[in-house]
């Protein structure tokens, strides 16, 4: 079968230990014979590139930036999760696993799942000797927080910039493999396709973003780690650069893309302010270790509030609905991700939402201000009070600060087996790229770890194994003047000289917003079949025009910023339509897909008898118990629909409460 | 609101460049300073004029990727700001702003307010790391580390690479830079072992990159973004001393 997981035999517990004995090894005075492509340098692609050069393979990076240091996951701000433990308040790896299953709305493959609780710890372990400065208490020791979807206190921190400080330690490392050359980086170099020869991955065709070179590269294997697609909505808390380019183009030779309607609506950020913005910021879930969100109970109130006539710290605290605290009692402000946007979302839609545009609710620090002063709040959230009144103007410590859900990850990814090999010999995806982990809804924290879980503990093995299979005599062996390159190289060129020289009325940025008003309509918090189905209807006819009428000014052969946005807005169409098809066809809501089709009502026992509220999520798992797989038929064709069924062996499918 | 501005054009890193004027109407106070970059130009595309190139990322201040001197200050005028943080509500309506790029010898122009700070990747592979192979660290709570210690090492390694410090030093000088690097990691009882090492070989490539020498004119300070302070230019100043001393030493015994 094509798309056969390969989970190694055994109980959970000892699968990933038994696999690592098996499989293959390269002997280390053989690995600098082998060439492995590495393409992104952020906590997944930094941290393979530095671990298999250390193990002595020769390794090329490349990434979008001007400093493989400016990768995206230097934005992540809250923590990263690890059952270490060290707060005996009862966890372990059992429990990380089972919270990530169980929050991933059981969608995702449980032994993938169980590996990644597994080397969690070893993570906090080589990021603290590299350097890392986490958060500690005053006796030395290495101190937690909470976060989302979780009872315990398992969260390692670096105050809100945990991305930046676990990105630099990747950084580091890599660039000590730079400086002794087992590392040849290539820096602002885009990747815009990968080649297959004899159905391996063996290349990558790049373009130097400074002057235009068209470049082929020749290795023994390619490993993406080139992060999510948040950007098919055009507003998201992802850099501007973040694409799907890569993924997108190894999805056109073949490889399978997985889930790609899961996308996680993150439920705090700082809300749209007007139609010249070019991006959302996120405040970081660790927030909601001490705000309390609420929105007004009356809609007057709100109205009053959004005009501008009342102060939110006027609102009596009894027209005051917390309403997460209401509805979830054991979770609280820290029910998950998806189930704390919706919950937004309805107070908006029933007329009470605040900020000018109604979509809005407060995050208020008022309590616990007042319960632990406003040092400590200050110590603890500082600089993300900081960021916030930098960019609303706003004082958080005095008026509550405002969010609004907005897209931040994606759950979707290229489909990958237990090694993290795609369908794809010889192509490995890692990171967000990938669809692992994180099933149809990823909890907080999760990320960085399983970033640097592929990059450290998953893919030094698994990219020797496959090596070791190819053999000492493959080594090397394709070189970049195969007929394969050629043709990739010839087709890269082709979509260039297109988007030249149709020369148009409209910018590249105008169809990206465009597109977002399309899939963030209609394919973001809440999807019904109609609105999805309206949606593929407009996104091709907006393919069409921009093929038609899209204006790139400038030239190939320089910096070009206009050209650079536009290929990657033409991917984004292509890859958005195949979100709307994948969404249209889960005829379920899980996690971070909501289909409004299918949800609790008053009429099901199980909200009868209080173990559920009205409108949350409703799974069919008989039927949609898998992994959607969607692979490339041709262009213009309906893709075709490939399934890995969702067998678990330790965890019952349940539905979730987190009343 | 209107804006009048001034920006630095330059096709590519061999051409001359100069300023070019442009009129800008219609700007919410709410825009960032980069959202204005935007609607600029989206207006040049529109009439078939190349757009300003420019850096930027993750528009959030952490990227360090955006990079311009706003009327005459790295990052522009407010405090601890990156460029991309700066809103527009610090203008007024009718205001002329300057723009360049960073200017500095290390860091040579290759378009508009775009240069390359690859430099500084150098200097970090010289020796801005600790040696932790993959695999062989020990429990992360095995030694501890006094809070004060830790804190002291983060506000260090806070620094974003942008290198507002270099454009803002009149001799272009990395120390801040730098500095931040060697006391993030020489604070660290795990960065002990390397510490000599680090700090000689951190000097000694920043001197062949060709960034200048620091003459305490304190710029650097007030250009950082992320308010690093002096105080590491005085700590690697301090281990460099010693490192040099001891390293004399070793090779004399
Ligand atoms: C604002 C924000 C806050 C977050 N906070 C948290 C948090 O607190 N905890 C948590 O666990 N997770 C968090 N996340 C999620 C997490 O940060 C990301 O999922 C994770 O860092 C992704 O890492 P990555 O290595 O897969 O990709 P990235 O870090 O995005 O790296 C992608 C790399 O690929 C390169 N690349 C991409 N496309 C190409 C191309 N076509 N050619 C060449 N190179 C390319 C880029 O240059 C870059 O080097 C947050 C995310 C955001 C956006
Ligand atoms: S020290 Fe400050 S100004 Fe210099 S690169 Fe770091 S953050 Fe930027
Ligand atoms: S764009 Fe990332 S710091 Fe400004």
């Amino acid at each position: 079968m094509e798309f056969n997981a390969n989970i190694p035999e055994g109980p959970l517990d000892q699968k990933w230990t038994k696999h690592k004995t098996k499989i293959k090894l390269v002997n280390p005075a053989n690995r600098r014979k082998y060439h492995v492509i590495i393409v992104g340098s952020g906590l997944a692609g930094g941290a393979a590139a530095a671990s298999l050069a250390e193990m002595g393979y020769n390794v090329s990076c490349f990434c979008y930036q001007d400093s493989p240091r400016r990768a995206h996951s230097i934005a992540a701000q809250g923590g990263i999760n690890a059952s270490k433990n060290y707060q005996n308040d009862g966890d372990s790896t059992f429990r990380l696993f089972y919270d990530t299953v169980k929050g991933g709305d059981f969608r995702s493959r449980e032994a993938n799942v169980y590996r990644l609780a597994e080397v969690s710890g070893n993570i906090i372990d080589q990021c603290v000797a590299q350097g890392v400065p986490f958060a500690r208490e005053y006796g030395g020791l290495l101190a937690n927080r909470s976060f989302g979807g979780a009872q315990v206190s398992r969260t390692f921190y670096a105050r809100g910039q945990t991305g930046q400080q676990l990105l630099l330690g990747a950084y580091q490392q890599l660039s000590r493999q730079i400086g002794l050359g087992q590392v040849k980086m290539y820096n602002r170099h885009e990747m815009l396709d990968v080649v297959l020869v004899d159905g391996h991955a063996k290349g990558i065709i790049t373009r130097n973003l400074v002057d235009g070179k068209i470049e082929r590269f020749a290795g023994d294997c390619v490993i993406l780690a080139t992060g999510g697609y948040g950007n098919a909505f055009f507003l998201s808390t992802n850099a501007q650069g973040c694409n799907v380019t890569a993924a997108f183009r190894a999805y056109r030779r073949g490889a399978g893309f997985a889930n790609p309607c899961y996308t996680q609506i993150h439920p705090t950020c700082i809300p749209v302010h007007g139609d010249q913005q070019s991006k959302l910021t996120l405040m970081s879930e660790s927030l909601r270790n001490d705000g309390r969100v609420w929105a007004p109970k009356d809609r007057e109130t709100a109205k009053k509030i959004r005009e501008g006539k009342m102060h939110p710290g006027d609102v009596p605290e009894d027209e005051r609905d917390y309403y997460l605290e209401r509805k979830y009692p054991s979770f609280g402000n820290l029910a998950p991700r998806d189930i704390s946007s919706r919950a937004a979302k309805e107070a908006c839609d029933d007329g009470r939402g605040i900020a000018s545009t109604g979509l809005g609710v407060f995050l208020d620090f008022r309590d616990a201000i007042q319960r632990f002063g406003k040092d400590t709040i200050a110590e603890r959230y500082g600089n993300l009070f900081d960021m916030y009144n930098r960019i609303t103007g706003d004082d958080p410590y005095t008026t509550p600060m405002m969010i609004y859900p907005a897209v931040h990850y994606t759950m979707g990814g290229l489909w990958v087996d237990y090694n993290l090999e795609s369908n794809l010999p010889g192509l490995f995806v890692a990171g967000e790229a990938n669809f692992s982990d994180h099933g149809a809804n990823r909890l907080g924290a999760s990320a960085l770890m399983q970033g640097l879980a592929d990059g450290y503990f998953v893919l030094p093995y698994t990219v020797g194994n496959y090596l070791g299979t190819q053999g000492l005599a493959a080594a090397g062996k394709v070189t970049t003047d195969a007929p394969e390159f050629e043709q990739a190289e010839s087709d890269v060129r082709a979509k260039i000289d297109k988007l030249l020289s149709i020369q148009g009325t409209e910018s590249p940025r105008s169809f990206h917003k465009r597109l977002g008003d399309i899939t963030w309509s209609k394919c973001g918090m809440a999807r019904d079949k109609a609105g999805l189905e309206q949606a593929i209807v407009e996104i091709q006819a907006l393919k069409k025009e921009f093929w038609e009428n899209v204006k790139v000014v400038g030239d190939a052969n320089e910096i070009n910023q206009e050209l650079e946005r536009a290929g990657r807005v033409a991917d984004f169409m292509d890859f958005g339509e195949l979100m709307c098809r994948d969404a249209l066809m889960r005829e379920e809501s899980c996690g971070g897909h909501f289909r409004v089709e299918h949800q609790y009502t008053e009429e099901d026992e199980i909200v009868q008898s209080g173990y559920l509220s009205p409108g949350e999520a409703k799974r069919h798992d008989d039927e949609f118990g898998f992994v959607g797989i969607w692979k490339f038929e041709g262009e213009d064709q309906v893709p075709s629909l490939h399934k890995e069924m969702l067998e678990y062996e330790e965890v019952k499918f349940a539905t979730r409460s987190y009343k | 609101m209107k804006l009048h501005l001034k920006i630095w054009r330059q096709k590519n890193a061999n051409n001359p460049g100069g300023f070019e004027g442009y009129d800008l109407d219609d700007v919410s106070e709410d825009s960032s300073f980069l959202e204005m970059l935007d609607i600029l130009n989206e207006q040049l595309v529109d009439k078939g004029q190349s757009p300003v190139a420019f850096d930027h990322d993750c528009r959030e201040g952490i990227c360090g990727m955006c990079s311009m001197m706003i009327n005459g200050h790295a990052h522009g005028p407010e405090k601890a700001t990156t460029a991309c943080q700066l809103h527009m509500r610090h203008f007024k309506d009718g205001d002329t702003i300057t723009i360049e790029p960073w200017r500095a010898k290390a860091f040579p122009v290759q378009k508009d307010l775009i240069v390359d700070r690859t430099a500084f990747d150098g200097i970090i592979q010289a020796g801005g790391f600790i040696t932790a192979r993959t695999g062989s660290a020990q429990d992360a709570n095995l030694t501890p580390i006094g809070k004060e210690v830790a804190d002291k090492a983060m506000d260090a390694a806070a620094c974003i690479g942008c290198g507002a410090c270099v454009a803002a030093c009149p001799n272009g000088s990395a120390m801040l830079f730098s500095g931040a690097k060697v006391t993030h990691l020489n604070s660290l009882p795990q960065g002990k072992a390397e510490r000599d090492r680090r700090v000689l070989s951190v000097v000694h490539a920043m001197d062949d990159a060709g960034f200048g020498n620091c003459t305490n004119y304190g710029e650097c300070q007030e250009a950082c973004p992320k308010e690093i302070k002096l105080d590491v230019i005085a700590k690697m100043n301090r281990d460099y001393a010693l490192a040099s001393v001891r390293s004399f030493f070793s090779k004399a015994g």
